[in-house]
């Protein structure tokens, strides 16, 4: 078992010598590709003087809470417009107007509305990552059996007990699934939106390297980015593993 | 679904109104409100602009921002835009649709290629790719080849995962079959597999399409030039949010046109499976 996550991971082991390689042998310039072993030197350096760290949780701090509001909300109006026509009849032109709309052009309304700090990104990633959860939300409580849903009728539970008990569980796989689409989105804006204006920040380190020529650190940060995104989205799918393990 | 409103409908229906016409005045109703909603969306907008609540620069009037647009596509602007953020979106995105599937398809076939590109695409597809943006733009400047590039580096990784998922998923009983009944190996992939992959080929490029449109966005708002997104980067140095307002009108009517071409493509190229039968 052991020995085959290994093998599995060999070629990136290669990517990652063939990178180191080609800079040191002068196969492109050291500018355009800093050495690995350079970048994990600036890394480091970053992360010792704590400057990847307060712009790194300023980053996840605004993709927290535009995520937390976007899950929440999202939620909420998938299941009712499942729930009750009315809603459905009101939002879903919006929706279906709005989902498609690439999500990088409310950047620079949002920053119109609420200027250059926290609450430009956080708006962003909200509107831009809603969507995606309402709609898995959306897909997943009108999929849910009307068989449960007429037994829990029958037995007697009202509609909040009822959105509760049985519309929210068989909402749960789609809705998961929005989330992580969501989450993905959150990086996307988060990193493009804080690149275009920001004053901290993974995105704005990025930028504030790139622009005094300070490549290995610039390297590190996206790497750091590229890695965190990653990280994030495996994590997720573990919770979602443990958090579906009933349907097993 | 349809069933189910039919029942609903049914059983709240007065006595002695014929079924048909009830079910067509059901239809008519929400259909009404549906595209109401829209309308009371845009009225509520220039609604709130004119009152005064919000300052023109935060929510300059609806009818303020249609001029814009109509100003634009006089002098020939919104053309030219429109014409560049298209071009980059669709030559980046048909560049990772062939290769994606090319990728995909050699991916399950071959099994060194497999053993290469399975961790890359695992660890790839979830990182936020935008990041790279500026070490693209180290390594190809800010013109076209680097947004093109951008758009291909980001899209490409959805278009390999549902190929090599689909092309997993084709049922061995056809493929036994074909071989059985004599087809070689190109007779297999170009009549068995890729029809039986499509579905799911197809849902991929329906994620990397929007994508594609996200990504020219960006790049054009951060590397500048000409485009949808360099003309909202523009407006909004100025502090011209009606340009800015005018651009999103802009882009979500082009992202939506695309949005629904793609599934009228998806309708017509899988006319033969059963899903064109299910009812929408």
């Amino acid at each position: 078992m052991k020995q085959q996550i290994v093998t599995r991971y060999v070629p990136l082991l290669l990517l990652a010598i063939a990178w180191e390689l080609a800079s040191r042998l002068d196969l492109v310039s050291s500018t355009a590709l800093p050495p690995l072993t350079d970048v994990i030197r600036a890394w480091i350096d970053l992360i010792k003087d704590g400057e990847l760290i307060t712009n790194g949780l300023a980053s996840l701090y605004r993709a927290a809470a535009g995520l937390t509001l976007a899950i929440v909300l999202g939620a909420a109006l998938g299941i009712f417009m499942a729930w009750w026509k009315p809603v459905n009849a009101l939002f879903a032109p919006i929706v279906e107007i709005f989902y498609p709309l690439p999500k990088s052009a409310l950047i620079p309304v949002t920053v119109i509305w609420l200027g250059f700090g926290d609450g430009s990104k956080i708006l962003l990633i909200f509107l831009g990552c809603m969507l995606p959860v309402t709609l898995g939300a959306y897909n997943g409580a009108r999929g849910s059996e009307q068989a449960l849903v007429w037994s829990a009728r029958s037995m007697g539970a009202n509609q909040l007990r009822m959105m509760w008990d049985v519309v929210l569980p068989s909402a749960l796989p789609e809705l998961l699934n929005g989330i992580r689409t969501a989450l993905a989105l959150s990086f996307i804006l988060l990193v493009s939106s804080e690149l275009i204006v920001a004053q901290k920040g993974f995105g704005y380190l990025i930028g504030f390297l790139g622009a005094n020529g300070n490549y290995d650190a610039m390297y590190a940060v996206v790497v750091t980015v590229a890695f965190l995104g990653f990280a994030a989205d495996r994590g997720y799918l573990l919770i979602t593993k443990r958090a579906l393990a009933w349907r097993e | 679904m349809a069933g189910i409103n039919q029942i609903a409908s049914g059983g709240a229906l007065p006595d002695g109104i014929p079924e048909k016409i009830a079910r067509a005045a059901y239809h008519v109703f929400w259909g009404a409100a549906r595209v109401s909603s829209i309308a009371v969306l845009l009225i509520a907008w220039e609604w709130l602009a004119r009152s005064g609540t919000f300052t023109p620069f935060q929510l300059p009037a609806f009818s303020r921002v249609l001029d814009r647009i109509w100003s634009d596509a006089l002098s020939g602007d919104l053309a030219l835009n429109t014409g560049l953020t298209l071009y980059r979106a669709m030559a980046g995105f048909l560049i990772a649709m062939v290769g994606g599937i090319v990728l995909g398809m050699a991916m399950s076939r071959l099994r060194l290629a497999r053993w290469f590109f399975d961790p890359i695409i695992s660890i790839g597809f979830p990182m936020p790719k935008i990041a790279f943006l500026p070490v693209v733009m180290l390594w190809l400047g800010v013109y076209d080849t680097s947004k093109i590039t951008m758009i291909v580096f980001d899209v490409i990784f959805p278009v390999v995962a549902a190929t090599v998922i689909a092309i997993q998923g084709v049922e061995r009983e056809l493929l036994w079959s074909a071989r059985n009944m004599g087809a070689n190996e190109r007779e297999i992939l170009w009549q068995i597999v890729l029809p039986a992959a499509l579905p799911q080929i197809m849902t991929g490029l329906q994620v990397a399409l929007p994508l594609s449109m996200i990504v020219a966005v960006v790049t054009e708002m951060l590397m500048g030039g000409y485009g949808l997104g360099g003309a909202m980067m523009t407006a909004s140095r100025f502090a011209n949010s009606t340009g800015v307002f005018a651009g999103i009108v802009e882009i979500a009517v082009i992202g939506y046109a695309l949005v629904k071409a793609m599934a009228l493509i998806r309708r017509r190229l899988l006319i033969w499976h059963q899903e064109a039968n299910a009812p929408a």
